[in-house]
């Protein structure tokens, strides 16, 4: 019954990929089709309220430019808000301003995408922050990865001098897609027994006649954007484990769905830009190959359970239920850890430090990785680099220029391509190393032995692949750590994202070569195969020792 | 040459205030009117749901949510999880210890030995990982099926209720998998232990 609850949720998700693909192609394409007509009038009145009259093509220098301009803005006057709750409406709870670094912390986190949660919503956010700040940025940050995405695909696969205009994909993101996707979700979620309410905390007399109080809130809304927008920072503080963001298995098998269809159609959708079907659909299989993998091991790992709680002389049967809900029980909780690290969400059912080491490295390696559908666009931007790289490792193997859909691929591209693929290790590695040599850091670790050196590797590779999930027990709200992560995730959101424009940038101008019989394919189940050997040789050379020194070290200690 | 879109000052400063323009308006769309919409769509249609599943005793008083688990110290009721935050739902947490965290097995100890002086009648190995763990979220409102059968001899002893009859009670609580298929089988705590005091008022 666990594999196949497991099996069914993924056939969905196969189904789902077509037609949502063609959807999103049809969002980005700008020709004219059938959604025009329901969304173009609303699109009409957005642009002249915000005074876009011409909605040319950009060059990617303008593209970065406008989007980091608009994620400035949204930053500021998130951190104003944030800082002034107290002042401000919606405040049943009587919440107190967010102290500095925290403020730093939390604004960065949710306009990269990332969703570190440094506090915990029930008891330090008022419900205006939760809703213009928090819901807000799950919007404009995933629309932002949305459309850079797209524009480095436009860039790859078309030829010309621009690559889109970044305020009309950022509107067309949110009316087309998110909005409407957001408000039926938070309906569905809501009659699961989500609650959405402004109402303050209720106080009940239990059964034994003690008094209980509840945290209540706008939850339903949050929840749908969240994982629709691969956000994944919960309104409660244990996030998706918490009852009231998901009461029952069925909303759990929803929220995975929620966050994990869009970034698996991305790749059908880069397919239809490219007029190479095959193409898209050998990113994916790259994709779920892994997924499969990784989702057996968490799966296993966790039924199979700890050697010390069996010694205890209970029934542990069951799998490590430590920091598991019984609704969800092994599959739901294995399958979601394993969707929510792929996804790059950082939602989290089950707490992720309790995890089995083995169990814990699965998300832990997949954010290493950060290619496996990956969140809002940015995992397909990421294997798509893989491609180059892969594409420009075999060219060198036999000794010809490579080529990637009809373009030549030059050390132009590489370098850019190699600074963004370095970055990635740089930004986890070094801030582990520093936190390890000062007191400020490592006092943070909560579990001993090799799962605090865990612990702390989690939350910078979390941070940088704009995860946000977390080995929780970390104890993190210091300004050393919201700094230190703020930093983090700011790299491992721009440098990436200007980096791929600015590939894309250089690839929309170059002249096609014709395809000849010699072109070396790019779009056959060798070039998966060997997609899959690139990603796991940089990822084994980068991670493999500090992997070896925490869970795996971790593992063959547990008795 | 990478031209058009920012080569004169007046092009910045319209990008600029595009992105000004632009961030006003999709704050008040997605962080005001979305949220609020939701809300009074949600306060519409499901008023029950939107509130928080909020349970009333016999009395018509409100008694808790039928989501959120309660402590029970009293051992002639069902217990629910371990909670290091004793249920308290006004936060969610849990001890995040890792499996290798030696507090977490003193923790377990500690329960296995209140376990076998509160029951003596059923031996520990019977008894469900689930029931001696801490939930994620401190909450849980559920325990297993077989955590709730262990339980009945002591309720029994307690209570003077037939155990067939206990039986009977928690396999007409036991909730199926959603669908008959996602997730696992499961008992509400309070709801359990709502059915027990009525039968025991009887």
């Amino acid at each position: 019954m666990d594999v196949l609850q497991m099996l069914v949720v993924i056939a969905v998700l196969l189904l789902l990929v077509k037609p949502l693909g063609t959807y999103v192609y049809h969002v980005f394409s700008n020709e004219p089709n059938r959604l025009d007509k329901i969304f173009g009038g609303t699109e009409r009145f957005i642009f002249r309220l915000i005074g876009l009259n011409r909605r040319e093509g950009m060059s990617w220098k303008g593209y970065a430019l406008t989007f980091i301009a608009t994620n400035i803005v949204l930053v500021a006057f998130s951190y104003l808000i944030l800082r002034l709750q107290h002042a401000l409406p919606f405040n049943p709870n009587g919440m107190g301003s967010m102290e500095p670094t925290l403020t730093f912390n939390t604004v960065i986190s949710f306009m990269t995408n990332t969703n570190l949660q440094h506090y915990s919503g029930e008891s330090a956010l008022s419900y205006f922050s939760q809703m213009a700040v928090i819901m807000m940025m799950m919007f404009t940050s995933a629309a932002t990865g949305f459309s850079v995405a797209i524009a480095f695909v436009r860039g790859i696969t078309s030829k010309g001098e621009t690559i889109g205009n970044f305020f009309e994909d950022f509107v067309k993101a949110h009316t087309r897609i998110f909005l409407p996707a957001s408000f039926i979700i938070t309906l569905v979620l809501v009659a699961l027994q989500v609650p959405q309410t402004l109402d303050p905390t209720l106080t009940v007399k239990t059964l034994e006649g003690a008094m209980q109080k509840i945290a209540v809130g706008p939850v339903a809304s949050l929840e749908s954007i969240k994982h629709l927008g691969t956000n994944g920072g919960g309104f409660f503080g244990v996030n998706s484990a918490h009852p009231f963001e998901n009461p029952s298995p069925l909303t759990n098998v929803i929220e995975i769905l929620c966050m994990w269809a869009l970034p698996a159609a991305l790749p059908y959708t880069f397919g239809l830009f490219a007029k190479n079907k095959k193409q898209g659909w050998v990113i994916f299989s790259a994709m779920i190959c892994l997924f499969l993998v990784f989702l057996s091991v968490a799966y296993t790992s966790e039924k199979a359970g700890s050697p010390a709680m069996e010694a205890l002389g209970i029934d542990a049967s069951q799998g490590s239920m430590e920091g598991k809900e019984v609704r969800f029980g092994i599959a739901q909780s294995a399958l979601f850890t394993t969707v929510t690290a792929a996804a790059t969400t950082g939602t989290v059912n089950n707490m992720h430090d309790t995890l089995t080491p083995l169990g814990g490295l699965v998300p832990l390696a997949e954010m290493m990785l950060n290619v496996i559908f990956g969140g809002k666009g940015v995992g397909l931007v990421n294997m798509l680099m893989y491609t180059v790289l892969a594409v420009f490792i075999c060219g060198l193997m036999v000794g010809r220029t490579p080529e990637f859909l009809g373009r030549k691929i030059e050390p132009r591209e590489m370098k850019l391509i190699a600074v963004a693929i370095l970055a990635h290790p740089f930004i986890i590695l070094v801030p582990t190393a520093i936190a390890f040599m000062t007191d400020l850091g490592h006092g943070a670790i909560t579990n001993p032995g090799f799962h605090g050196i865990s612990q702390v590797l989690y939350e910078y590779t979390s941070s940088a692949a704009n995860n946000g999930s977390g080995f929780e027990g970390l104890g993190d709200n210091t300004p050393f750590w919201n700094m230190s992560t703020g930093l983090v995730m700011l790299f491992g959101r721009y440098i990436s994202m200007i980096a791929m424009l600015a590939v894309a940038g250089s690839l929309v101008r170059k002249q096609p070569v014709p395809e000849t019989i010699g072109t070396f394919r790019t779009d056959n189940a060798l070039f998966t195969g060997l997609l899959i050997g690139t990603v796991l040789l940089i990822g084994a050379l980068t991670f493999l020792p500090v992997i070896v020194l925490g869970p795996v070290a971790e593992y063959l200690t547990l008795r | 040459m990478d031209g058009q879109a920012k080569s004169s000052p007046r092009v910045g400063l319209s990008i600029l205030s595009v992105s000004l323009r632009i961030s006003l308006l999709f704050m008040l769309i997605c962080g005001i009117i979305y949220p609020l919409a939701s809300t009074g769509a949600a306060q519409l249609l499901f008023p029950y749901q939107a509130n928080g599943s909020l349970l009333k005793d016999s009395n018509g008083e409100l008694t808790g949510s039928e989501l959120i688990g309660q402590s029970f110290s009293d051992p002639s009721f069902f217990q629910g999880r371990v909670s290091s935050i004793e249920y308290n739902a006004a936060a969610s947490g849990s001890n995040n210890f890792a499996p290798s965290n030696p507090a977490l097995i003193e923790r377990t100890k500690a329960s296995v030995e209140e376990w076998k002086a509160n029951n003596p009648d059923v031996p520990v190995d019977q008894v469900p990982i689930a029931l001696l763990t801490n939930s994620g979220s401190g909450l849980d409102p559920h325990i297993t099926p077989q955590s709730a059968a262990v339980q009945i001899p002591r309720i029994s002893k307690l209570t003077g209720l037939p155990a067939a009859e206990l039986t009977v009670l928690v396999k007409e609580q036991t909730e199926g998998r959603d669908l008959g298929l996602f997730g696992d089988e499961r008992v509400n705590v309070l709801k359990l232990n709502l059915a027990l005091s009525a039968k025991l008022v009887k």
